[in-house]
């Protein structure tokens, strides 16, 4: 391959980084060429993730907070991701059109990704389009994505800060407990602070991280409130970024994060290669056929599977 | 590895306050399986250019009610071709009359569509010359592609 891209992408060259975050997205052998040429220039980026139930105000938090981190002098990288739909393959990305306070800066890249629903292949696109960034020496790189998930939990791995954002009166708290997000807060925020409920939203996230189990050392979210269109509140989301970041550096965190961070990359990417290079082994007639003996209780699911696994092993020999 | 979806970015340049037809448009695109980036009213030249650029999208559509496309358009075709993005399909939308689609095919946009067209047509459009377009591109492969 030739290298010219590559010294592109690492200069900032828009052009290039848009590109090579397409062939990432894309997935593959063009996709592993890509990142292959860029991650040994990646690791200096601060990631930060920002997810939460839709229409929280995800993206005008994110534009406030690039706006900060622009004044401090950062180039700032953003990756929205947006559900695909299911029954179409298509999606409407509108993360953009809440962050044009940004446009125009040609020290802020946003790149706008739909969740294509490949197997478990959404955490790894969005990672290597935010190595992409990091590549292209972007400071800062802001992902956000809509936390309803086990993926967007993947996502938020994959970031050293995250941020999660809940709004007053969506009665989703429960929901968000249930899917993990929680857990997965070192900031949250409340916003939509103009509105009616602010404080019993505030108070149920308390109560929630007060029935965690506390140790000396760990950290404790605080909970913040924010009216994000109206900027009010988001200098001090930054401050509580900037002090899990010193958090992270104080107790030698960052690199363990990293390192689970790659652990956990890594059998995202074992488990779709294994997955993809079975099904080229396996005869789709005969994995159909082998599903009507599940229909007629012939055979039961464990039965089927190691026969086809033996099926695989058999053809590869 | 399969097919990479249609990126269409939809922005509507000018002032017209109101984008109903431009979130109709988004709409029949998403459903066509495409992914719609949408940018909403109020868009500047170098927004429109610098959005296009960086989500690089297979298909610009511009959308106008205002009747300023030809002070508008030149100007966005230019910060498009500033930017070197110049394998975007364009498209454009809305209250264009007749007389002026010679200037516009002139400029670059290959298709125009008038407040009648149907959202399938638009779609069939995009997806044939999309198709057609990366047929030729995937014949003179460039890095990163
Ligand atoms: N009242 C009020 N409205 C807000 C506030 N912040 C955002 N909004 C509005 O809430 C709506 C959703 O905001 P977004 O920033 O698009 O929210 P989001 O979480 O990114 O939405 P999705 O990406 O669709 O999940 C918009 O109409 C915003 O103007 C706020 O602080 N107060
Ligand atoms: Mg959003």
């Amino acid at each position: 391959m030739d290298t010219e891209w590559i010294e592109a992408v690492r200069a900032g060259n828009p052009r290039a980084v848009a590109r090579a975050i397409s062939a990432v997205e894309r997935g593959g052998p063009g996709a592993h060429a890509v990142i292959a040429a860029l991650f040994p220039f990646t690791g200096r980026a601060q990631i930060i993730g920002v997810t939460g139930a839709p229409g929280t105000g995800k993206s005008t938090l994110v534009n406030e907070l690039a706006k900060y981190y622009r004044r401090r002098g950062d180039r700032v990288g953003i990756v929205a991701v947006d559900p695909t739909s299911p029954f179409t393959g298509g999606a409407i990305l509108g993360d953009r059109l809440r962050m044009q306070d940004l446009s125009g800066d040609p020290g802020v890249f946003i790149r706008s990704m739909a969740t294509r629903g490949s197997l478990g292949g959404l955490a790894s696109a969005t990672f290597d389009a935010v190595q992409v960034l990091d590549a292209a020496g972007f400071d800062l790189i802001l992902v956000e994505t809509v936390g309803a998930g086990q993926s967007e939990v993947d996502i938020a791995k994959n970031a050293q800060t995250t941020v999660v954002v809940d709004a007053p009166g969506l009665g989703d708290e429960i929901q968000a407990i249930k899917a993990g997000i929680l857990e997965i807060a070192d900031v949250l925020v409340v916003n939509k602070a103009d509105r009616d409920g602010a404080g019993a939203t505030v108070a149920a996230l308390e109560m929630n991280l007060n029935l965690k189990p506390k140790s000396e050392k760990s950290w404790r979210p605080p909970v913040l409130k924010t009216v994000a269109i109206r900027g009010e509140g988001t200098g001090d989301v930054v401050d509580w970024i900037g002090k899990h970041r010193a958090y992270l550096e104080a107790e030698h965190l960052l690199k363990a994060k990293e390192r689970a961070r790659f652990r956990s990359e890594l059998d995202m990417v074992l488990q779709r290669e294994l997955m993809s290079r079975l099904l080229s082994h396996l005869d789709g007639d005969e994995m159909d056929s082998l599903v009507d003996k599940m229909a007629s209780r012939e055979m039961d699911v464990y039965q089927v599977a190691n026969q086809l696994l033996h099926a695989a092993e058999r053809s590869q020999a | 590895m399969s097919e990479r979806p249609i990126r269409v970015l939809i922005a509507k340049p000018g002032l017209d306050g109101h984008d109903r037809g431009a979130k109709v448009v988004a709409r029949a695109l998403r459903d066509a399986g495409m992914e719609v980036i949408y940018t909403g009213i109020r868009q500047t030249p170098e927004m429109i250019a610098e959005a296009a650029l960086q989500e690089d999208v297979d298909v610009i559509g511009l959308s106008i009610l205002s009747g300023a496309h030809m002070d508008l358009f030149p100007r966005i075709v230019e910060e498009i071709k500033r930017r070197n993005v110049n394998d975007a399909l364009l498209v454009c939308g809305g209250i264009i009359p007749e007389e002026d689609i010679p200037a516009l095919e002139q400029m670059g946009f290959v298709g125009v569509f008038g407040p009648g067209t149907s959202t399938q047509d638009l779609a069939k459009f995009i997806r044939d010359e999309v198709g057609q377009r990366r047929t030729r591109s995937a014949q003179s492969p460039s890095p990163a592609r």
